[in-house]
């Protein structure tokens, strides 16, 4: 177990196995990821940066993986996918920070 | 960075590069003829020989990191007059209605222009496979284009991205701008521009180990910001793999890159694109007038059988009969929606 870990990159390849134990919901899965990354009111490249930006904020190893190769492969440039990871980045931060007025609100209540 | 062969690398040698292209795990990377016989395709024949493609010489004035040619600066080797002269015997006797131009720079080839000269009187039609910069790397190349278009060439450009950054990570610095002004100069005389019989065509190819996305999705996004960016029109996009051979294969092995590489082709594997393989319709005249089935196998000197092995003995119905060579370097062509000289195939 010494060079085991709980995230194998080669786990990403066998995503779609997990079928084998629930066929119904993990083939509706699918069908609806499917169809979520179609060409829609947004591109299927606006909707591969938002995956990416997401995926970092997450935290998902596969899924940064996976639309890391999927930006490279769609010619979105190494400067747009960082400032995808920077929204996340920024989103992730604002959600701590924008708690501080809950901070404030005890504190300005609590003392003189 | 000079060539693999005058750096003296293992890789410069073509025995070498087969011998590491078969020393994966056949469980991880299954023979490419296990493949193809999966499909129905093995033996892998001809479906007929439209193109000839020529490569009339190994010297170039850039050092691409990807080359599956290793041209450069420092590669001498030149079809002679002689052995072009035998690729016209070949259209003569052969009905051949297209030739595609490669090299290294074909245009370096100082019978270059004697040559598109002799292939037009003959109605053929002429793909140029131009790597721009060499338009304006030396004054007399800068009337290439006007060239072109008075003998109505097919000018094939290689672009791997619409921005510096990684076109010059690939092909080296500078070469982002200097393509861009040699596109420029082609539309401005009319080729890529909408209703004009003057085709320019550009290629991708991934600036990495990665295959390339959706051709339609990135031919729209290249026209969009060539034009925002640069006022620059072109006809068509051609997605193109890269070759795990060369220096695109020394680049796979010192990134730690080729064994993901090769699974990432395997596992792309499309018998749609199989059976559109650009080998099945062309065939390959190298530098020294040998032939081959495609650019790749030449390069990793896997020569036609002994009758039909050179473009002097060019018999275009023995040719239809050959079976094809194959090793593992041809799931490049074979991943995704495929990949030829054309871009996709599937």
């Amino acid at each position: 177990m010494a060079d085991s870990t709980y995230y194998k990159p080669e786990d990403l390849g066998k995503f779609g196995s997990i079928t084998e134990m629930n066929k119904e919901l993990g083939d509706k899965f699918f069908e609806y990821y499917g169809k979520v990354f179609e060409e829609g009111a947004l591109t299927a490249r606006e909707k591969s940066l938002m995956a990416l930006a997401v995926s970092h904020a997450v935290q998902c190893p596969y899924c940064i993986d996976a639309y890391t190769n999927d930006g490279l492969k769609r010619g979105i440039t190494e400067t747009e996918m960082m400032e995808a990871v920077h929204v996340a980045g920024a989103i992730r931060g604002g959600a701590s920070l924008v708690h501080g007025v809950q901070m404030m609100n005890i504190i300005k209540k609590k003392t003189m | 960075m000079p060539s693999l062969l005058k750096r003296g690398a293992d890789l410069a040698n073509a025995r070498i590069q087969l011998d590491k292209l078969q020393s994966l795990d056949t469980d991880l990377i299954p023979h490419f003829g296990e493949k193809l016989k999966t499909s129905g395709l093995l033996p892998l024949k001809p479906t007929g020989v439209d193109i000839l493609q020529i490569n009339m010489g190994k010297m170039c004035n850039q050092i691409c990191k990807h080359c599956h040619v290793d041209a450069g600066p420092d590669r001498k080797e030149i079809m002679t007059r002689e052995t072009l002269q035998q690729c016209l015997d070949a259209l003569d006797n052969s009905g051949i209605k297209t030739v595609d131009l490669t090299g290294g720079a074909p245009e370096m080839n100082p019978e270059f222009r004697w040559f598109v000269e002799e292939v037009r009187k003959r109605g053929v039609h002429v793909m140029n496979r131009c790597n721009l910069t060499i338009v304006l790397a030396n004054p007399k190349y800068n009337d290439l284009p006007l060239f072109f278009k008075e003998h109505q060439v097919e000018v094939i450009s290689s672009m791997p991205h619409y921005t510096s950054g990684m076109t010059d990570r690939q092909r080296g610095n500078g070469v982002f701008d200097k393509s861009i002004r040699a596109l420029q100069m082609l539309n401005e005389i009319g080729y890529g521009k909408e209703g004009s019989d003057l085709k320019l065509n550009l290629v991708y190819n991934p600036a990495g180990a990665f295959l390339p996305g959706d051709q339609n999705s990135l031919e729209m996004e290249f026209k969009n910001r060539l034009k925002k960016d640069f006022n620059i029109e072109f006809n068509q996009l051609f997605c193109i793999t890269n070759m795990p051979i060369s220096r695109f294969l020394e680049y796979l092995i010192e990134s730690d890159n080729y064994e993901d590489y090769m699974k990432t082709l395997v596992d792309a594997y499309n018998p749609t694109a199989a059976a559109g393989v650009m080998c099945r319709s062309l065939v390959s005249v190298g530098w020294d007038g040998k032939l081959y089935d495609c650019d790749f196998n030449q390069m990793l000197d896997m020569e036609l059988k002994e009758n039909i092995n050179h473009i002097s003995k060019f018999d275009v119905e023995k040719i239809k009969e050959r079976t094809i060579l194959i090793n593992q370097h041809c799931y490049g062509c074979t991943a995704g929606a495929g990949s030829s000289c054309g871009g996709e195939t599937a």
